[in-house]
């Protein structure tokens, strides 16, 4: 039983969380990070246990996002059967595309995926007819409250987080791995590769997918730029999966917190510190700096993906007793 | 009329094509040598458009007279990265080595942004308006001299891979790098040179299309996505492939604005992409054998 207490506890602090932490503010931030993790658990599944790098996971994300949005707007049937069915669209996209683009390896497929959700964001903005282009969908939010998106969103985080972890156990993750370790390998062994990464793909995109219809539903607004964005969506899904730790079940997870965290930190300069700071003390080259920062906010995200990948290629939980053995060294250093 | 038209897009299709190749060569010689895809390609692009603009306004100098100091310059900052970023990823899984240039890339977009703002930019001069004529056909001049320029930079380039030492290391290199190195070349210089050769040859183009197009942070994304395509259609690794690639795009990008639309202008690259990848993995190179 002891494997289970940790996950437990996490787990009622979060289902308490929004009863202890009443600002509307960081229940949003919350809400973000349990979507991402939904996205960033299907990203490790393909591209870190599969070893099949998706560059495109705004085109599940988006698919997702538009059935939600287009169920509203041109069936009038509520935006929250989107929810499962922005899942079901996102496999349905997901399996031609794995069947024709898996005979491709390595960087190529990095880069038929990045073409992918390209294409499908061109195509969000130019049939205006279906999906009114530019100037996005509007669906109107069903609560005020943010308490029951905060629940959907936490059962989506959780849902994802048991389909890693089973898939990872079972056979079908020794699949996953075999295949990503050395492909003609798993091949010859008997094992149907197509088979199996066109499985771990249709998983990844499930889960990105209903990421995407909770995001309509929750924002209640979307258009082609914000939904198949490459840097929001796609790169933000890589990031999370790396700094939380490829490979590993409760990578995504850590890494969501703190990649929503930082860009909120740089965004909001500090969450107002830098402000304060500038108040209290007078000086107005602060003022200069916070401009700055608040300016810079993806130039630091930039910066902090190469720092990651140079020290920390396997990410926050997979380096961890590196993580662990720096930060001790360093107190015992300053002591 | 139709005929004018065809022959038309065929020109300028053809002039854009020659820029193109020149931006793809860069990315394909770095692949070659590296194995490495430079996802900050189109922000070097970027980065030496905005260096050409500023020695432009500051000295006055014609923007083609400012070609070599701009190229120096990027050679320089694409060695500098080699040896602070790429050096290190070097053997590393294929994510980390994919991810340290889309953060540089994200790093130099986003430091455009702060240090020069995002408002749209364009260097005035008489010759980048001009257009010459010849019985109905209508050329850019600014575009005609790119793609002048940018095939006498190709040519140069043949040379220096056909006749010097660090050429033909460089090509040794590409076609297979542990009989280079046991041959004595020196991967490392090897590695720097071509960074520095690639991000040079991407400069050039960038001062190029000043004339052309406007210019402001967010313009590398498309041209990188560009390419990618048009390597991909060549041969990752294939500077010859590179050239058909680009002319390829270049005139699928003419005929199929005219022809199909303007707002597809984007998908169209996409797709072909896309339909390389699937029917012609390894693209041209699998065909001429270069």
């Amino acid at each position: 039983m002891k494997q289970f207490s940790g996950p437990v506890i996490l787990l009622a602090i979060l289902i308490a969380f929004p009863w202890a932490v009443q600002d509307s503010y960081y229940q949003h931030l919350m809400i973000l990070v349990l979507m991402w993790i939904a996205i960033g658990s299907g990203w490790n599944l393909i591209s870190g246990y599969t070893g099949q790098v998706l560059f495109g996971a705004a085109a599940f994300f988006g698919t997702g996002a538009y059935t939600a949005a287009l169920l509203l707007n041109k069936l009038d049937i509520s935006a929250w059967w989107g929810l499962p069915l922005g899942g079901v669209a996102a496999v349905i996209l997901a399996l031609p595309f794995g069947w024709i683009s898996f005979r491709l390896r390595g960087p190529y497929f990095a880069l038929v995926t990045l073409a992918l959700s390209e294409i499908m964001r061109h195509i969000a903005t130019i049939w205006e007819s279906l999906t009114e282009g530019m100037v996005g969908i509007l669906v109107m939010q069903t609560w005020v409250s943010k308490l029951p998106y905060y629940y959907i969103a936490l059962a989506l985080a959780v849902l994802s987080i048991v389909i890693v972890d089973v898939a990872v156990r079972s056979r079908l993750g020794y699949y996953f791995v075999s295949i990503r370790e050395d492909q003609d390998a798993a091949e010859s062994m008997g094992i149907n590769t197509l088979y199996y990464r066109m499985v771990s793909l249709s998983l990844a995109a499930l889960l990105i997918g209903l990421a995407g219809g909770l995001y309509t539903n929750y924002m209640g607004f979307i258009d082609p730029k914000v939904v198949f964005s490459l840097h929001d969506v796609s790169i933000m899904a890589i990031l999370v999966g790396i700094v939380g730790g490829v490979s590993t079940v409760y990578g995504p997870a850590v890494g969501a917190f703190i990649m929503v965290l930082v860009q909120e930190l740089i965004r909001t300069g500090g969450f107002g510190f830098l402000a304060w700071f500038t108040k209290t003390t007078g000086w107005p080259f602060m003022t200069t700096v916070t401009k700055y920062v608040s300016e810079a906010h993806v130039l630091s995200f930039g910066l902090l993906v190469v720092l990651v990948i140079l020290y920390l290629p396997n990410g926050v939980v997979g380096d961890w007793l590196c993580v662990k053995k720096t930060i001790l060294f360093r107190k015992r250093e300053t002591a | 009329m139709n005929k004018i038209i065809l022959i038309q897009l065929l020109v300028s299709g053809l002039l854009m094509g020659g820029v193109y190749a020149l931006i793809s060569i860069g990315l394909t010689l770095i692949f070659g040598v590296m194995r490495i895809v430079n996802f900050a390609h189109g922000e070097f692009l970027m980065i030496a458009m905005f260096a050409c603009f500023w020695i432009v306004q500051l000295t006055g100098l014609s923007p083609y007279l400012a070609v070599p100091f701009v190229v120096l310059l990027l050679f320089l900052f694409g060695a500098l990265t080699y040896i602070l970023i790429i050096r290190r990823t070097i053997g590393s899984p294929m994510v980390v080595q994919i991810f340290a240039t889309v953060g540089l890339g994200l790093f130099m977009q986003n430091a455009a942004l702060v240090l020069w703002s995002g408002d749209y930019r364009t260097i005035q001069s008489p010759a980048a308006s001009a257009v010459l004529r010849f019985s109905g056909i209508q050329v850019n001049y600014s575009l005609l001299i790119a793609f002048l320029v940018a095939i006498a930079i190709t040519l140069l380039l043949f040379g220096f891979m056909a006749w010097t030492y660090f050429g033909r290391a460089i090509r040794a290199t590409v076609q297979d790098r542990t009989a280079a190195q046991l041959m004595g070349i020196n991967a490392g210089t090897i590695k720097v040179i071509t960074m520095g050769i690639g991000s040079g040859l991407v400069a050039a183009a960038g001062t190029l299309l000043l004339p052309i197009y406007y210019l402001f942070p967010d313009i590398g994304g498309p041209f990188t996505q560009k390419a990618f395509v048009i390597t991909i259609l060549g041969g990752l690794g294939s500077t010859v492939g590179a050239i058909l690639g680009g002319v390829t795009l270049g005139l699928a990008e003419a005929f199929g604005s005219a022809y199909i639309g303007m707002e597809f202008e984007g998908l169209i690259g996409l797709v072909i992409f896309v339909l390389v990848l699937l029917f012609l993995p390894g693209g041209f190179k699998r065909l001429t054998k270069v």
